[in-house]
């Protein structure tokens, strides 16, 4: 097929893209929730300001709306990932023997369990925090974390095991 | 045991700072502009004339409306033609709102500031072109402004090219009249217009 299509048809694809505008009105506040629950509160605003800009850069080259919150929601969990990647990094035994000349400051909010919590592997946590802060059914938190009902599910048990500590970590 | 866990679980959702929208929204506004990733941004002033809803874009000013069409409407429209990377910053804004304010204000005769011409196509932009060249304080006809765009007969549609402005005040189609000396029409009705001409002398006030 060798059509070239007209301007107007191909900018169609596009059209039914709303103002970015929306997707902070419905999913800001959630979101950040999320966040809280992956990277504590510290960390979670501008981590959200993050995954705003991931969004925004590759907004206009979506082809659906179909899933913009799943999309979001990808987007602040890989954002969270990184934080926390990050994070462990930072304690560097590039001078062993010495205390890190900045370590960290332990989050005032971040309790034990909290601590543990974004200790779980990656998709524990995030299934762990989709449905105890945000309140989510199984299905639901599949849908937002791109698996089944069931991984969903598992992933919560698993992650709850593991904060008893009935695994070794 | 596990409904104990759960149930502290649960409790940091009733805990935790709400999120300040609005800062999120300016920071990510700042953010984004730097970055080259704000193609529109919008915001409200407080005018003589009564609330304005201003869009601008890296080129210039893109749109200002009079009360009426809803703005989500209008931002829908704005995502849907210029592109969907619109953000609600009215500091964005800033330079037209303090152009407005001097021009209402008797300060200021003509606008220091880019037109974004791509919400108007053809013979409205050849229209609207010509219509802001005509000076503070005079005013021309329907006719001479179709003259002026290249067709001198074009008279209504050029009457429609002005009543469909998207850059009132900025692009003076208040500055355009009936031949016969009457008004004429104004999108954002006849008794805007006639201030905006009071304010400019052609009136008496």
């Amino acid at each position: 097929m060798t059509i070239s299509r007209p301007r107007s048809a191909r900018r169609s694809l596009h059209v039914h893209l709303p103002p970015f505008e929306q997707l902070i009105d419905a999913h800001a506040r959630e979101l950040h929730r999320f966040l809280v629950g992956l990277v504590g509160p510290t960390e979670a605003e501008d981590c959200l300001q993050e995954t705003y800009m991931s969004a925004l850069r590759a907004y206009p080259r979506l082809t659906s709306t179909d899933h913009l919150r799943a999309w979001l929601y990808t987007i602040a969990h890989r954002k969270a990932t990184d934080v926390v990647r990050r994070r462990s990094r930072r304690p560097t035994s590039e001078f062993d023997g010495f205390e890190p000349a900045a370590a960290p400051a332990p989050d005032p909010a971040d309790d034990g369990l909290w601590a543990q919590v974004r200790a779980l592997p990656a998709k524990q946590r995030a299934a762990v925090v989709h449905r105890f802060v945000l309140d989510l059914a199984y299905a639901e938190i599949g849908e937002r974390m791109g698996t089944t009902e069931e991984a969903a599910r598992q992933n919560v048990r698993a992650g709850l095991r593991r904060l008893r500590g009935e695994v070794s970590p | 045991m596990s409904d104990e866990l759960e149930r502290r679980l649960r409790e940091p959702a009733a805990g935790i700072t709400e999120l300040d929208v609005e800062r999120l929204r300016s920071r990510l506004a700042r953010a984004a502009a730097d970055a080259g990733l704000l193609d529109v941004a919008y915001g409200e002033h407080d005018s003589p004339l009564g609330p304005l809803t201003l869009f601008v874009t890296s080129r210039g000013v893109l749109r200002i409306s009079y009360p009426g069409e809803p703005v989500d409407d209008q931002v829908a429209e704005v995502a849907a033609v210029i592109s969907p990377r619109v953000l609600h910053a009215p500091e964005r804004t800033d330079a037209i709102r303090r152009q407005l304010d001097e021009y209402f204000a008797g300060s200021r005769r003509t606008f220091d500031i880019a037109v974004d011409w791509r919400l108007i196509r053809g013979f409205a932009g050849d229209v609207l072109r010509a219509t802001a060249r005509i000076p503070f304080g005079s005013v021309t006809t329907y006719r001479d402004v179709a003259a002026e765009a290249g067709s001198p007969n074009a008279y209504r549609a050029a009457g429609n090219a002005l009543g469909s402005n998207p850059i009132p005040i900025v692009v003076p189609c208040h500055r355009v009249l009936h031949s016969g000396g009457g008004l004429g029409g104004y999108a954002g009705g006849l008794e805007r217009k006639q201030r905006l001409l009071e304010l400019e002398g052609v009136l008496p006030r």
